[in-house]
């Protein structure tokens, strides 16, 4: 009641962002459903290892090859490991290799993409040729080239990651830069004293988030897959460490002989995290709209 | 308030209390409400307002294309005894195209790029099973003839990409009068084309629409427009009609007050540029600024301009390198051909022409976003010509020189705060400041361009395009230029709009000392805005002078050709 009325749109721009994420996530709610799913693979990453029941890599012979219960909610593997602990603790290293594969390719392919689209020219020449290379190998053949030369470590994995995304990034981003090199705004922006590269980055660059916010969501579940499947195949995380990948392949040899668990509650994980970054997109992309935020 | 002197008993189209809503994020909104109207056989109906008046919803709703969101609320609409309310979908898919048509404001946007228009044609004809395999480019080659398209048989193979937009405009008329339709409604059919095209295109369809006693439907914002070629013509406000009275005694005396506003705000010969705001407006003109001593000579002397473009395409860069192909083949295309003419301080001139006669490369050439090929611009003793365009931000010169869009939505980047796109000149160029200052710059910029503070937190698609216009307007003050182009600053606004756009624009010019550069095809406009004006065709200066002596004694024929394609409502 003491609030002036002059203060009132400074209160509702505040108040903005968060109605219109209400707003979506109530108008969709499996957009509300993928947020939720994405807060508890945060939380697991940021302190899962710190509240799990048990030490991921301590091995209980005793307790080997144990189904669901109680004591071990997702069962024991082979060596007696409680694979609830596993699966939470392997979230963190998951999500690191996947969010900082996607940064790393967000900004390199983007500015990139970005630079082709606007300049034009050789620039556009050079990123477009990068990208039929790129684009000429199956991907997930290419990763495995790049860590099995490189070597097998979590920084190469990363790498190889942001490598064989880069042309989705480029390409996208190339694209919405070229419809808008010669807008009103931009040419607005030249005579207002911008040099060309302030206009790509300050006027032309926010343009394109929202359908670069969805890029970076599908593809960080691309990420996970790609991590996963690289350790599946022996090619990344080793063992012993908990990984969802190394897990699900040290299971697949105990499906027919009934352990299921071993490889079904990774495999889940991965699933649902590969889904919710799918779904997230969708609703990234409203969010950071401005033209739907009315 | 219907006025049926002369009509026949029954109507064509007979449409009562019709109620269009629209579902919507906010609620639902009512496009159009109440509205009767009726078309006799063989009449004219134009359907006039401002946008937003929901003169197209009813249109579209005539022809149940409304999108999804979009219902009809309450009232009947009958077509040739056909309920158009209850009729399923399949019974108006046969009705439309062979009993009413519809004509698009993009005639480009209308057809289909990646087919001839020929075969566009020919799928209308078959669709409607007026044509066979056998007889269908006969058939097509004569709807061409009878759009007047020169060469209907080299045309049949064209793409619409080929045709200039009057030409398309001819074959999304050629299209819709295919099937020989009852109806036929025009929705805003020349907008965007110039004033002869315009001219030809509505002569075009009134003459075939009259020699087939086909009834026409136009939708248009323009009052003059409406008037000159219609019979009936209805006024739309809001979504409700204001005044349904005959072409003839709208003009003479129009009963209700926004019909004045409108008829007011329309730009016509023998008036001023206040004439235009509505009654009871502050007509006060501003404070002049003291004139700043000059020596009298131009502001801005341009001199033999010219702007060449290469010519393009795979095979004529073989043929380049390969020193081939014909003269003509590898000249390069002259969009501007060695103009002159010059700005004098506080001056403002008009640069007139069609598209594509080089007004807009010689603007841009002017405001240094594009080079020249040869020739001078020297600008207060400077040639800024022989500054390339790409260092031309970094000069500082770059901030006397500025320019107001065509496009004010386009102009303005949807993703920044309309505030911040008025601070971006003073930032980049003006004199350092401290947040506060730049606050109160830009507030004191909204204030003198009369754009409304508190909006200045807002994004661009939340504003109207007149509050748009103003934001760009105050964005090209902002560092104080002396010479500021004016790209058609008012063609995507509605008249009243305009009235005061180009009054503020007026007042702006007399308390800053500006030069401006009026780049348009709006003779009417120029006429109030401009001390002089250069007529332009196909690159080439035709006329020049005084805008009085010109607009009222043109030299040129092609200047006469232009003043007498405007069309003038009957008196």
């Amino acid at each position: 009641m003491t609030a002036t009325p002059t203060s009132l749109p400074a209160e509702k721009a505040a108040t903005g962002l968060l109605a219109h994420a209400r707003h979506i996530v109530t108008e969709n709610p499996v957009t509300g459903l993928s947020f939720g799913l994405f807060i508890l693979f945060l939380l697991a990453g940021l302190v899962g290892p710190h509240v799990v029941p048990y030490d991921p890599l301590a091995s209980d012979t005793a307790a080997a090859l144990a189904p669901p219960s109680a004591a071990h909610w997702f069962g024991t593997d082979q060596l007696g490991r409680d694979i609830f602990s596993r699966v939470v603790v392997a979230t963190r290293l998951d999500m690191t290799i996947a969010i900082a594969s996607v940064a790393l390719v967000f900004v390199v392919g983007g500015l990139a993409g970005l630079a082709a689209g606007y300049f034009g020219g050789w620039t556009d020449q050079v990123v477009g040729r990068i990208c039929d290379t790129i684009m000429a190998f199956p991907l997930f053949v290419l990763a495995m080239g790049i860590v099995a030369a490189l070597g097998n470590t979590v920084t190469n994995i990363v790498l190889a990651t942001a490598i064989v995304n880069f042309p989705l990034y480029a390409r996208v981003a190339r694209a919405e830069a070229n419809v808008r090199r010669d807008a009103g705004f931009v040419q607005a922006a030249r005579l207002c004293g911008n040099g060309e590269w302030r206009i790509l980055l300050g006027q032309i660059m926010p343009n394109t988030l929202p359908i670069m916010m969805v890029q970076v969501s599908l593809t960080m579940g691309y990420a996970i897959l790609n991590a996963a499947g690289l350790s599946f195949i022996g090619l990344g995380v080793r063992p012993p460490t908990p990984e969802w990948g190394i897990m699900v392949a040290e299971g697949a040899a105990f499906i027919v002989s009934g352990e299921w668990w071993i490889a079904f509650f990774p495999g889940v994980t991965l699933m649902l995290a590969v889904f919710c970054f799918n779904l997230l997109g969708d609703g990234l992309r409203d969010l950071v709209d401005p033209q739907r935020r009315t | 308030m219907n006025v049926h002197t002369n009509h026949p008993p029954v109507p064509l189209l007979e449409v009562r209390g019709l109620t269009v809503e629209f579902a919507t994020r906010r609620g639902t909104v009512r496009a159009v409400e109440q509205v009767d109207l009726d078309v006799a056989k063989g009449e004219t109906l134009a359907i006039v307002g401002e946008s937003g008046s929901g003169k197209s919803v009813t249109s579209y709703t005539v022809m149940r294309i409304l999108d999804r969101a979009g219902r009809i609320a309450e009232g009947s609409m009958t077509f040739s005894g056909v309920d158009l309310v209850a009729a399923s979908e399949k019974q108006v898919r046969a009705l439309r195209g062979r009993e009413m048509s519809m004509i698009f404001q993009n005639p480009r946007a209308a057809l289909n790029p990646i087919r001839t228009v020929g075969r566009q044609i020919e799928d209308v004809l078959k669709e409607h099973a007026l044509a066979g395999s056998a007889d269908a480019k006969e058939k097509a080659i004569a709807a061409l003839t009878e759009v007047r398209i020169a060469r209907p048989e080299e045309r049949y193979d064209a793409y619409p990409f080929e045709l200039s937009g009057g030409m398309c405009q001819r074959i999304v008329i050629a299209l819709a009068l295919a099937c020989r339709p009852q109806l036929l409604i025009a929705d805003e059919p020349t907008t965007g084309l110039d004033v002869t095209t315009q001219k030809a295109v509505m002569d075009l369809v009134m003459e075939l629409t009259r020699a087939r006693g086909m009834s026409t439907l136009l939708i248009t914002h323009d009052l003059g427009l409406a008037a000159a070629y219609c019979d009936r013509v209805m006024v739309m406000e809001k979504g409700r009609v204001v005044e349904t009275a005959l072409a003839g005694t709208i003009f003479k005396a129009p009963s209700h007050a926004y019909t004045r506003k409108l008829m007011r705000a329309t730009p016509r010969g023998g008036v001023t540029l206040r004439d235009l705001l509505p009654e009871g407006s502050d007509l006060t003109p501003p404070e002049p600024r003291p004139a700043a001593a000059t020596d009298g000579t131009p502001l801005l002397t341009v001199t033999s301009l010219v702007k060449e473009y290469p010519k393009k395409g795979v095979g004529l860069t073989l043929a380049r390198l390969m020193g081939r192909g014909t003269d003509e083949d590898l000249t390069p295309f002259r969009a501007v051909d060695g103009i002159s003419f010059a700005v004098g301080r506080g001056e403002s001139l008009g640069l007139v022409g069609e598209s594509g006669c080089g007004k807009s490369t010689t603007s841009m050439m002017v405001n240094r976003l594009t080079d020249r090929t040869s020739g001078s611009l020297v600008f207060d003793g400077i040639d800024i010509g022989a500054i390339p365009a790409r260092q031309f931000a970094r000069s500082p010169l770059r901030r006397r020189i500025q320019m107001v869009f065509q496009d004010p939505t386009d102009s303005l980047n949807p993703r920044f705060q309309v505030g911040r796109a008025i601070a971006d000149p003073i930032l980049r160029m003006g004199t350092p400041m401290n947040g506060a200052a730049l606050k109160a710059r830009v507030e004191e910029l909204a204030r003198l361009v009369g754009f409304p503070e508190h909006l200045l937190d807002r994004f661009p698609h939340q504003l109207s395009g007149g509050q748009k216009a103003r934001v760009g307007i105050a964005r090209a003050i902002a560092l104080d230029p002396d010479l500021v182009i004016l790209d058609e600053p008012t063609a995507a606004l509605d008249v009243s709009v305009q009235a005061v756009v180009l009054n503020l624009l007026q007042d702006l010019k007399i308390k800053l000392g500006m030069s401006y550069i009026f780049v348009s095809h709006d003779l009417e406009v120029v006429r109030l805005l401009c001390d002089r004006v250069v007529v332009m065709r196909a690159g080439r200066i035709v006329e020049q002078g005084m805008t009085r002596e010109v607009l009222s004694n043109p030299q040129d024929p092609y200047t006469r050709e232009l003043l007498s394609s405007i069309p003038h409502p009957p008196v």
